[in-house]
């Protein structure tokens, strides 16, 4: 009970994630910097950012609903608690860590940030925030269908296992998925689901902050801010190390170099491309992702 | 100087808010986003929402349209928020000083921190208005 709390909480759950985190998303504040010839913050920024957020005070909207609008930042952060949690005992615990079917769990959980977001906003009483939410559940609708028959690929290739740790067994013993034809169509589909997930420029209609000034976030101030943008550093960490688990053979302390190669490539498409339009989002999605993405599960009950 | 006021004034985000200006200022103002100022190394963002805000950066003279919705952007901030006055509209009235629209200085609306003066200011002294901002409170406490 001690040890499942303090992994909850401390060493691979909450503290460890949100650290980690934080450092991510100054690298890929400071890479942005660099990208357009800036200098960028120190490397203590996210951390101030968080600390000063949460001296501020709360304000809560006369329209808002007060219980929901309370609830939701955290509904966000405990998800992507567990799901770090889940990830990284599968990676760096014994063999026996996880359970069968952990995979679909974590396909869940990760989606509760974003309905966390969407419930917040609806309870905000904004109607810029709705008008960010309704974008938001079309952004959801959209990625997920890729996501979700790109998680059939590794199951297909490993022969049906379910669990996070056999599958980096089975690719341990048998070679990453990555290395062929289907592991990798699906792991470019997961990288731009992923850019989509984390609401990250060209995906981020929904807190467009030049247009709908913030969107979803809009009425959130104070400490609730907070919770909202450590839910997305911690994301950062745990979706990128999702998608090493499923097709590169896992995680462990030797291999950073895997995921810092994934968090640049997410920073790249960031400062490389500009804001797309929701539609647009939805049809990049449904059309070009879900292709490439069915055609990777052909080739993966193939066995290519 | 405690841990509160040391992230407070490393991490300043700034609402910009037009009152009627000729958008001189405004433009100035995102002169200092450039790269070659670069304000981001502060800890400075410009954001969309008033409830994220910590600094209200004001531009041009107050009209009648906009006393009532300044007033009611500045309630809705969250405090400690500090009000920053920005060209010579926003500190003294300017060339509206007279004018049948503008009965109010900004100062006498809002609790007004800094003036940083100019038609319009340089990002260079923009930069030096923001630094005896922090240095006023790093006085306070």
């Amino acid at each position: 009970m001690i040890k499942l709390l303090f992994n909850f909480l401390i060493f691979p759950g909450f503290l460890f994630t949100a650290v980690a985190g934080l450092i991510a998303s100054w690298i890929d504040r400071k890479v942005t910097a660099r990208v357009q010839w800036r200098v960028g913050p120190p490397w203590y920024q996210p951390l101030v950012d968080l600390m000063k957020l949460s001296i501020k005070e709360i304000t809560v909207p006369r329209s808002a609903s007060k219980g929901l609008f309370f609830l939701s930042p955290m509904i966000g952060l405990s998800a992507v608690t567990l799901v770090s949690t889940l990830i990284w005992l599968a990676n760096i615990g014994s063999s026996s860590k996880g359970f069968s079917g952990d995979i679909i769990v974590i396909m869940y959980l990760l989606t509760l940030p974003a309905i966390a977001i969407i419930l917040g906003a609806s309870a905000s009483g904004n109607p810029l925030a709705s008008l960010g939410a309704s974008r938001e559940i079309k952004l959801v609708m959209a990625y997920e269908l890729p996501f979700i028959i790109c998680l059939i690929v590794p199951v297909i290739k490993s022969h049906g296992l379910l669990k996070l740790s056999e599958i980096i067994n089975y690719q341990v013993v048998n070679g990453s998925f990555i290395a062929s034809f289907s592991g990798i169509i699906a792991f470019i589909v997961m990288i731009f689901c992923m850019q989509a997930k984390l609401g990250l420029v060209p995906f981020d209609a929904s807190e467009a902050e030049t247009e709908i000034m913030g969107g979803v976030l809009i009425e959130y101030s104070g400490i609730l801010l907070a919770i909202f943008k450590l839910t997305k550093t911690m994301l950062m960490v745990a979706l990128p190390l999702f998608l090493i688990t499923l097709f590169w053979q896992g995680f462990n302390f030797l291999s950073i170099w895997k995921y810092v190669v994934l968090l640049v490539i997410i920073v790249l498409i960031r400062n490389t491309n500009p804001r797309v339009r929701i539609d647009q989002a939805v049809r990049f999605f449904w059309g070009k992702m879900t292709l490439l993405s069915v055609l990777a599960v052909l080739l993966a009950i193939k066995g290519m | 100087m405690s841990l509160r006021l040391k992230a407070l004034t490393k991490s300043i985000w700034v609402y910009h808010m037009s009152t009627g200006s000729c958008n001189n200022c405004d433009i100035e103002i995102l002169d200092m986003l450039t790269p070659r100022f670069d304000v981001e190394r502060f800890g400075i963002t410009l954001v969309g929402s008033i409830r994220h805000a910590d600094a209200i950066l004001v531009t041009g003279s107050l009209n009648l349209k906009t006393i009532p919705r300044i007033k009611a952007i500045y309630e809705q901030a969250p405090k400690p928020c500090v009000v920053i006055a920005m060209g010579v509209c926003a500190c003294g009235q300017g060339m509206f000083k007279n004018g049948p629209n503008c009965p109010d200085p900004v100062d006498s609306v809002l609790p007004v921190d800094i003036y940083v003066p100019g038609c319009p200011p340089k990002p260079e002294a923009m930069i030096a208005g923001v630094v005896k901002l922090i240095e006023k409170l790093r006085g306070k406490k």
